[in-house]
């Protein structure tokens, strides 16, 4: 056990306790300001002003919205199943704090007098932990379409369930370089092995291949396939109304958010601050990791409203070629070029060899994608080619590269 | 083969439409960073004012023959222009306007003439605002202002009666019912001789 989860490991029941409170109120704050912050981002890259009626510049706008969902009349459909339709969007909302009880927010600070860190609790498999309240939560999804005895929620949870599976996939195989490196799996630990460089520098593909799939996981913009409003009416929400529907629509930011804190921690050192720059943790005690880590997570977010202000959504063939056949292959040959890079460093082997084959994989890269490219080409070409056509016997329009001759 | 047998046309046109034609392109994907050029497009428009009208608090001024709601307009002396003829209701297209005449009498004139609108109706939940109506009045009794905020909260109260659109009193105009100017006849009127109401007639100035 590390010296790092034994810090936590002495906290009194009452911090624990006080903790968990925490998180669960930071959630809830962070999505009220994660809510208005996306519709003024999102308004001002339309070149419009976003929500500045309630409150100053608009600020309550999600505390309003939150109090309109509450006091709406809640339909339960006929055709719906009651249990499991009460059930789902409680599933959904539930697990997406989970997902928090793992993610360490400051360095080592003094909470009342006891040396502690912002987070729940630190446990050897912290990831997977992760990884698994976030497929439960996507029940909730699944579930919430099919028990809404309706079609076009079906359509959505169906899609939602495939998207999920596609993408968790990629996103798991995003993580196993990282565990490689850092020679954990718990969260503590992989911010602990940042201390000098990034992930997010040192596995590139990585970070990459978790940004996108990320995305594909919280069923956002542009793989916002599972509610596409001009397909599906709302997708798996359609039949949700009042407080079943804001669960939804909480279990989807708290979601975002905590994707975003999970990339931090994976690949962006976590709360400590970016190393090489000079900063220290003494400046306001360790609580001065807070707000790296709150600057992570807002950039992070951030980048989910970019993409949603300027990506139209994927066709659904497209989403899935690009899941199965782009990000699963590519995390695959990445992972086996870590791990050999891996290996040759423990086993010693020297900077020579390491060298060659570092050389030897982007050259192999190099001239897999221009073969790509060529047979790509080829490819186009043969689409583009028109055969002679054999003279018609009919009146026809003008064809390319079409005889026309006189009949006798 | 007979000859009601359709032949393929020969003309030059088709050939050279034919050797002209070429295959359609500009439906492969843009390179990479081509695509990355939307990202910049967004990023860069934050940072650009917005366009937006912050309605209720700033008003833009119309353009000046922007159809609003309706006006039925007076003669400088205050009597009615409108005849109650009934050609704008006929010219409605939405059948938003409901007239009903009625003859000027010694006592009871509001229009020079022979007679004048008993009822005048707007309905504006069903106008649209063409501006035929406006066309269509042989007296320019009936024009548009640029007024636009006509919403309101009930049905009954968006059928706006002769009172709300007759256009207001000015200065050296006298409420109607009241004579013609003396010596004048609707010709007088309707050619614009009349400037304000006669000295006889106890125009509050």
């Amino acid at each position: 056990m590390s010296e790092y989860a034994s810090i936590l490991l002495d906290d009194p029941v009452w911090m624990i306790i006080v903790k968990g409170l925490l998180v669960f109120i930071l959630c809830v704050l962070l999505t009220l300001a994660a809510v208005y912050g996306e519709r003024k981002i999102v308004a001002r890259m339309q070149l419009r002003v976003g929500p500045n009626r309630a409150g100053p510049g608009g600020m309550l706008v999600s505390l309003a919205d939150g109090v309109k969902l509450a006091l709406k009349e809640d339909i339960i459909p006929k055709a719906a199943d009651r249990i499991v339709f009460i059930l789902a969007p409680v599933i959904s909302a539930a697990t997406c704090f989970l997902a928090f009880a793992v993610i360490p927010m400051t360095g080592v600070v003094s909470f009342f007098g006891e040396e502690t860190i912002m987070q729940l609790t630190d446990i050897p498999v912290g990831v997977l932990y992760v990884l698994a309240a976030t497929s439960i939560g996507v029940y909730g999804i699944v579930l919430a379409g099919w028990s809404s005895g309706s079609t076009y929620p079906l359509l959505g949870g169906l899609r939602s369930s495939a998207q999920v599976i596609s993408y968790e996939i990629a996103m798991g195989l995003s993580f196993v370089a990282v565990f490689m490196y850092a020679g954990s799996m718990s969260t503590g630990d992989i911010v602990q092995a940042q201390s000098q460089w990034w992930n997010a520098v040192v596995l590139f593909p990585s970070f990459v291949i978790y940004v996108i799939s990320m995305v594909g996981e919280t069923n956002r913009a542009p793989f916002d396939l599972a509610e596409a409003e001009g397909e599906l009416v709302g997708g798996f929400h359609t039949e949700y109304s009042s407080l079943k529907f804001a669960l939804f629509f909480l279990a989807e930011y708290v979601n975002i958010i905590a994707v975003s804190a999970l990339a931090t921690t994976l690949f962006l050192g976590g709360p400590s601050a970016p190393p090489g720059l000079g900063f220290t943790e003494s400046w306001l005690g360790g609580w001065f990791t807070f707000i790296w880590f709150l600057l992570k997570v807002f950039l992070f977010f951030f980048l989910f409203v970019w993409l949603r202000g300027t990506l139209p959504r994927l066709r659904y063939d497209q989403f899935m070629k690009f899941g199965w056949k782009v990000l699963i292959p590519v995390s695959v040959a990445w992972i086996l070029v870590v791990a050999t890079l891996r290996l040759l460093t423990q086993e010693g082997a020297s900077q020579f060899i390491i060298a060659a084959f570092t050389g030897g994989v982007v050259l192999a890269v190099l001239i897999a994608t221009s073969l790509y490219e060529s047979s790509k080409k080829k490819a186009e070409d043969a689409a583009r080619y028109v055969p002679e056509m054999p003279a018609p016997k009919f009146p026809v329009p003008a064809l390319p590269k079409a005889k026309i001759e006189e009949v006798e | 083969m007979s000859d009601f047998e359709l032949q393929p046309k020969r003309s030059d046109a088709i050939e050279k439409a034919a050797s002209e034609s070429v295959p359609v392109t500009g439906q492969e994907a843009s390179p990479f960073f081509k695509q990355l050029k939307g990202f910049w497009v967004t990023f860069s428009t934050m940072f650009k004012k917005p366009l937006v009208v912050e309605y209720p608090e700033v008003k833009v001024e119309t353009q000046p023959r922007f159809h609003g709601r309706h006006q039925l307009n007076r003669y400088e002396d205050g009597l009615e222009k409108c005849i109650g003829c009934e050609l704008c209701a006929w010219a409605c297209p939405a059948d938003a306007i409901y007239v009903e005449g009625e003859n000027n009498t010694e006592e009871n004139r509001l229009s020079p003439g022979e007679r004048h609108a008993k009822v005048y109706q707007i309905n504006y939940l069903r106008c649209i605002f063409c501006g035929l109506c406006i066309e269509a009045c042989p007296t320019r009794a009936l024009t548009m202002t640029n007024e636009y905020e006509i919403a309101d909260d009930k049905r009954e109260k968006l059928i706006w009666e002769k009172e709300d659109l007759l256009a207001p009193l000015r200065a050296g105009m006298l409420m109607p019912p009241h004579p013609m100017y003396p010596g004048a006849d609707h010709h007088t009127y309707y050619r614009g001789e009349i400037k304000e109401a006669h000295p006889s007639q106890e125009v509050n100035k």
